[in-house]
């Protein structure tokens, strides 16, 4: 397994892709999301597994999507996500709103290779009621007609991007407790997956990391990105770095302050580095 | 002791609604995003030497899930929580909750961050707290806007549980489902059942005597200025600060 660069792991995502990201303590690849951002992604169908964060905002507002599916978009404790509330009310992103658990049952049915699977509740949400792809039937357990119970279609991603620690000679990468990421990874036809470090050996050989670690089996490709959570916290790593998120929610109250941070924090740093 | 604290009082609210002895018992206690109160009378609960699990989404070490928040969604689906909390950006009379936004779907007004679980938490927790510190009419609506989890549902519909109770800066309101309607349970101290109600955009039923909510006890106080903000501090730094005062050991 050789890592390929973080500009070509961009480059390989095309445009209009439906492509899946955790939120902020679930291990986002801040890093890949910058790059698309300085490839020009655009019409990107974004998927919060199961709400979305900081890289999700800095696409909205750099005009790479069209379309996001997800339970939230927030900034934690620096509040609402200003690119996103921006461009709600200015109607230029379609949102499919969701609740968390519909969003993990769907990969989940992904998963196991099934067209559709139940999930309780929902029921009498205006959730439910504005999603024309989400449907109630009566259980077919119970006795005729009774216990309603919503059916979710089972959900595939293109290509599923997050960070993690490190990844291994044979192409394993280890994230940790955040096993979640496998059930996106297992559920995506593609996952692509920047890592802190490429590291000897093979996960699956120890049984203290084999638990967090994911199969080379569902990973394309991996890039290193050293530091390519940041400011979001990864596992012991490093911690969240929240007065750079602070910043950030303060710049982008507009559009020109966001004009800004994104010279300052995307496309200058790439150019100083290349020179 | 030196006063009291709105956060404080609000703990210590939580945490006597978390041991109602009319109630399930709170083996275990689910608490989500950016909820410090809520946090905080859960530690309190627990630190009272009752026997209750805590599962703090936010726990920035030792997150207590290996399958993140899918996990508590499973256990919630199971019934395996009992109490959950959860807030609105808009609450109605029927303790609907609207947490996507104002206005037309999806929120054209002013967007809110989304229902988050709300739409299965709700119904699937055997009990939830709801909690919101502004009382005001743009939060307390006669009917929400939006709903992201509805505080009843149709006879049929497999629900588990509902609002045991809505906490606010002012006062607490007790959730009658049986009758989809408030009832106001307490005020706070300096506040009346007329500031209430002026604070209040829906209806809601009143005894002929509404007590004040008690004071915390000395030894809640001291618990929640001690071991429960040694707890605290690592998750909510800029809570603790403010409220206990106490810095975060650099």
């Amino acid at each position: 397994m050789s890592p390929m660069s973080l500009e070509a792991m961009a480059a390989s995502i095309p445009d209009g892709s439906l492509v899946a990201i955790p939120p902020d303590n679930s291990l986002p690849s801040v890093a890949l999301a910058k790059a698309l951002v300085r490839r020009g992604a655009h019409d990107l169908r974004l998927l919060g597994v199961p709400v979305s964060g900081f890289a999700t905002d800095i696409l909205i507002g750099a005009g790479c999507v069209a379309e996001v599916q997800t339970s939230a978009v927030s900034l934690g404790e620096a509040g609402f996500a200003p690119r996103f509330s921006a461009a709600v009310r200015a109607g230029s992103i379609v949102v499919r709103d969701a609740t968390c658990p519909a969003i993990h049952t769907m990969l989940q049915a992904a998963e196991k290779g099934v067209p559709f699977i139940p999930l309780r509740g929902l029921i009498g949400s205006d959730i439910l009621a504005n999603r024309p792809d989400w449907t109630v039937i009566p259980n077919p357990f119970a006795a005729a007609g009774e216990d309603p119970i919503v059916l979710l279609p089972a959900l595939s991603p293109d290509v599923v991007i997050f960070h993690a620690v490190m990844a291994d000679e044979a192409g394993n990468v280890w994230v940790g407790r955040r096993r979640e990421l496998a059930t996106i990874a297992h559920a995506s036809a593609r996952a692509l997956v920047t890592v802190e470090r490429v590291v000897p050996g093979n996960f699956l050989e120890d049984e203290r990391l084999a638990p967090g670690a994911i199969n080379a089996t569902y990973i394309e490709a991996v890039a290193i990105a050293e530091r390519g959570a940041h400011p979001i916290q990864l596992l012991d790593e490093y911690g969240f770095d929240a007065d750079y998120v602070a910043d950030y929610a303060r710049m982008a109250k507009t559009e020109a302050g966001f004009r800004e941070w994104l010279q300052r924090e995307v496309f200058e740093p790439a150019r100083l580095a290349a020179e | 002791m030196s006063d009291i604290k709105l956060e404080e009082r609000l703990a210590a609210v939580l945490a006597r609604l978390i041991l109602d002895p009319t109630a399930k018992p709170a083996r275990h206690i689910a608490v989500g995003a950016a909820s410090p109160i809520p946090a905080a009378a859960c530690w309190l609960v627990k630190l009272q030497d009752h026997p209750v699990r805590l599962s703090l989404l936010h726990k920035r070490s030792g997150n207590p899930f290996t399958e993140g928040t899918r996990e508590l969604f499973d256990l919630t689906g199971q019934g395996r929580i009992d109490l959950f909390f959860l807030g609105g950006g808009q609450i109605d009379g029927g303790a609907n909750l609207n947490l996507v936004g104002t206005g037309d779907w999806p929120g054209r007004g002013v967007r809110f961050p989304g229902s988050f679980g709300s739409a299965f938490m709700y119904p699937m927790a055997h009990r939830t707290i709801l909690f919101r510190e502004e009382h005001s009419p743009r939060v307390l609506v006669e009917k929400v806007d939006n709903i992201s989890a509805p505080g009843t549902s149709p006879p049929g519909v497999f629900r588990r549980g509902h609002a045991q109770a809505l906490v606010t800066g002012k006062c607490v309101f007790r959730f009658h489902p049986e009758r989809a309607r408030f009832s106001l349970d307490s005020v706070h101290p300096g506040e009346t059942i007329e500031s209430v109600r002026a604070a209040t955009g829906f209806d809601f039923d009143v005894d002929d005597a509404v007590p004040v909510t008690e004071d915390p006890t000395e030894a809640e106080l001291a618990l929640l200025r001690g071991p429960v903000c040694d707890e605290m501090v690592e998750t909510y730094p800029e809570f603790c600060a403010r409220v206990f005062n106490r810095k975060m050991a650099a």
